[in-house]
């Protein structure tokens, strides 16, 4: 039986009701998600804006809130993420590289995969834990740039792990093919042709990775990072702090002056978050120009 | 199944008693056949016969799907390509192969080409511009990227793609050809044009061609093998199995009565 027209156009009338309820659902989350990062916005900037100057940026902290600045805070974060990206990528690439290209299917590398996907998941305080046991006790690197990076790089190892497996395994299994077909080792096959492709991918990934790191502060108190600290650290061994202490540390105090301290801290952090972003949006520009996909 | 080609030129690859299995699927059974060298051999067959799984035991290409296993001998110019002490990587410089689907790298017309070179230790330029230029004039494709070799690969037609997976293995001057269905994915002109150039590729090569297409197994091949169900049901001289088919499988497959 064939509807008739009359109960074709109800049908088609029901289903753009439909789509327009659906139109408006996405429309609204939207709002919800762009408001909340907006009101968050804009309440900083307006705390904060006026206590943003070189001034601000240059100076170390202070008891007077209209002397004290962020740059050994500043410093330490730069410090601590070039630090943390050149220990946790290699390994993490190469660990991804390995579970991916080399290690055999079997219940054992299963295993390791299950763990690595819970990794993720632990709370980044347990991260600190761990590192003020083996980087600042055990291995008596003391409370230094250096355990604050081998703690941060345990916490991001499990995302880069995870995303650049992902990034390795969206490559085309054609194009390996072709590279093995013309006598190609599989260490050529990946380094001529799965990276290049698997690159920007993997950016994406450890970005993700190191914008969770640049916010944290739990783990890096839990290792005993400063919070006053009135001096550069000069050395892989010297105290330090980062921008999410220094932050903290200012919410915290009674006196309003510090609380437009800690709003343009927030500002700082999130140009830096910012620059980091547009570092891999540059890389990945740069990079796709030689690699045609 | 007996092996009832008169062999005249000297013999490319001898494959005696070979099974392949996915995990526990069976997808070759027993097959033994001989392929001559400097011809054109045609593998034909429906879907999921094992025509594809056969010629991708050739180069040892099917190494890589994880659980695939083979047991049984392909003998390379008397030299069994499965024995333990051959490196596949060795195999497969000597035995080139063009896939299904255009498989073109992401990078430029030339870098593609100079691949395979550029692994093999040729670095100097000149002596890559040489076999960019030679391998792409065999493939037929010269003219058409000649003044645009350092562009993308991957925005040539798909005709064109082809040819230059052609002209990519060709830069390694091997000595065989394995071709996978190399124009199911090609319209009728891109084909013929392919079609053309196997015919002028097989006075200096050997090429196993796998293909769906009857007639262009009949066009091109000088022997064919019906495979079916993983077994290799008829081999022969093409004009024998096309015009005479000695089992009723294969010609009723030839005539059109099923796949």
């Amino acid at each position: 039986m064939k509807p008739t027209h009359s109960e074709i156009q109800k049908l088609l009338a029901a289903r753009q009701r439909i789509e327009r309820i659906f139109k408006a659902v996405a429309v609204l989350t939207l709002v919800i998600a762009i408001g909340t990062l907006a009101v968050l916005l804009i309440d900083s900037l307006a705390d904060g804006i006026n206590r943003l100057s070189l001034q601000f940026l240059t100076s170390y902290p202070s008891r007077r809130p209209q002397q004290a600045g962020i740059l050994s805070a500043l410093v330490g974060t730069i410090y601590l993420m070039i630090l943390t990206a050149l220990l946790a990528l290699p390994v993490g690439i190469g660990a991804a590289i390995y579970l991916e290209e080399y290690a055999k299917h079997h219940w054992f590398s299963r295993i390791i995969e299950v763990n690595i996907s819970n990794l993720a998941g632990v709370p980044s305080i347990i991260y600190g834990l761990l590192g003020l046991e083996l980087f600042v006790r055990t291995l008596g690197l003391d409370r230094s740039l250096l355990s604050g990076a081998l703690t941060m790089s345990l916490l991001v190892l499990p995302i880069i792990i995870i995303t650049v497996r992902e990034a390795l395994r969206a490559v085309p299994t054609s194009v390996r093919e072709a590279s093995y077909a013309l006598g190609a080792s599989r260490w050529q096959t990946i380094w001529h042709q799965v990276l290049p492709i698997a690159f920007p991918g993997i950016l994406t990934g450890s970005i993700l990775a190191f914008s969770r790191a640049i916010g944290e502060a739990a783990p890096l108190i839990m290792i005993g990072a400063l919070t006053y600290i009135a001096f550069l650290p000069d050395s892989l061994l010297a105290p330090f702090s980062v921008l999410p202490i220094q932050i903290f540390n200012w919410v915290s105090r009674p006196q309003k002056g510090f609380a437009e301290n800690a709003a343009a801290g927030i500002i700082v952090l999130l140009i830096v978050l910012l620059m980091m972003n547009a570092i891999a949006v540059y890389l990945r520009h740069r990079y796709q120009k030689k690699v045609y996909l | 199944m007996t092996n009832n080609v008169e062999q005249t030129g000297s013999i490319a690859f001898s494959i005696d008693h070979l099974n392949g299995w996915y995990g526990k699927r069976q997808a070759l059974e027993d097959i033994s056949l001989t392929i001559p060298e400097h011809q054109v051999t045609a593998i034909i067959g429906p879907s999921g016969c094992g025509k594809s799984t056969f010629i991708r035991c050739l180069n040892r290409i099917n190494d890589t799907v994880p659980n695939f296993r083979v047991s049984g001998h392909v003998l390379f110019k008397n030299k069994d390509i499965y024995d333990p002490d051959v490196d596949p990587i060795e195999i497969r410089f000597k035995i080139g192969m063009v896939f299904q689907k255009p498989n073109p790298f992401p990078k430029s017309i030339y870098d593609n080409i100079a691949y395979g070179p550029r692994i093999w230790g040729v670095s100097d330029r000149k002596g890559l511009d040489s076999i960019v230029e030679e391998s792409l004039k065999k493939a037929a494709l010269w003219n058409e990227v000649k003044d645009n070799l350092s562009g993308s690969a991957t925005s040539l037609s798909g005709g064109q793609q082809q040819r230059l997976c052609i002209a990519r293995a060709l830069a390694m001057k091997p000595e065989v050809l394995l071709l996978d269905e190399p124009c199911s994915a090609l319209d009728p002109i891109a084909t013929a044009r392919i079609e053309d150039l196997l015919l002028d590729l097989k006075k200096s090569y050997t090429i196993v061609i796998v293909t769906h297409n009857m007639q262009q197994a009949a066009r091109v091949s000088g022997l064919t093998g019906f495979f079916l169900l993983g077994k290799l049901v008829e081999f022969g001289d093409t004009r024998q199995i096309f015009t005479n088919p000695k089992d009723s499988k294969t010609e009723d497959y030839i005539t059109g009565r099923f796949g």
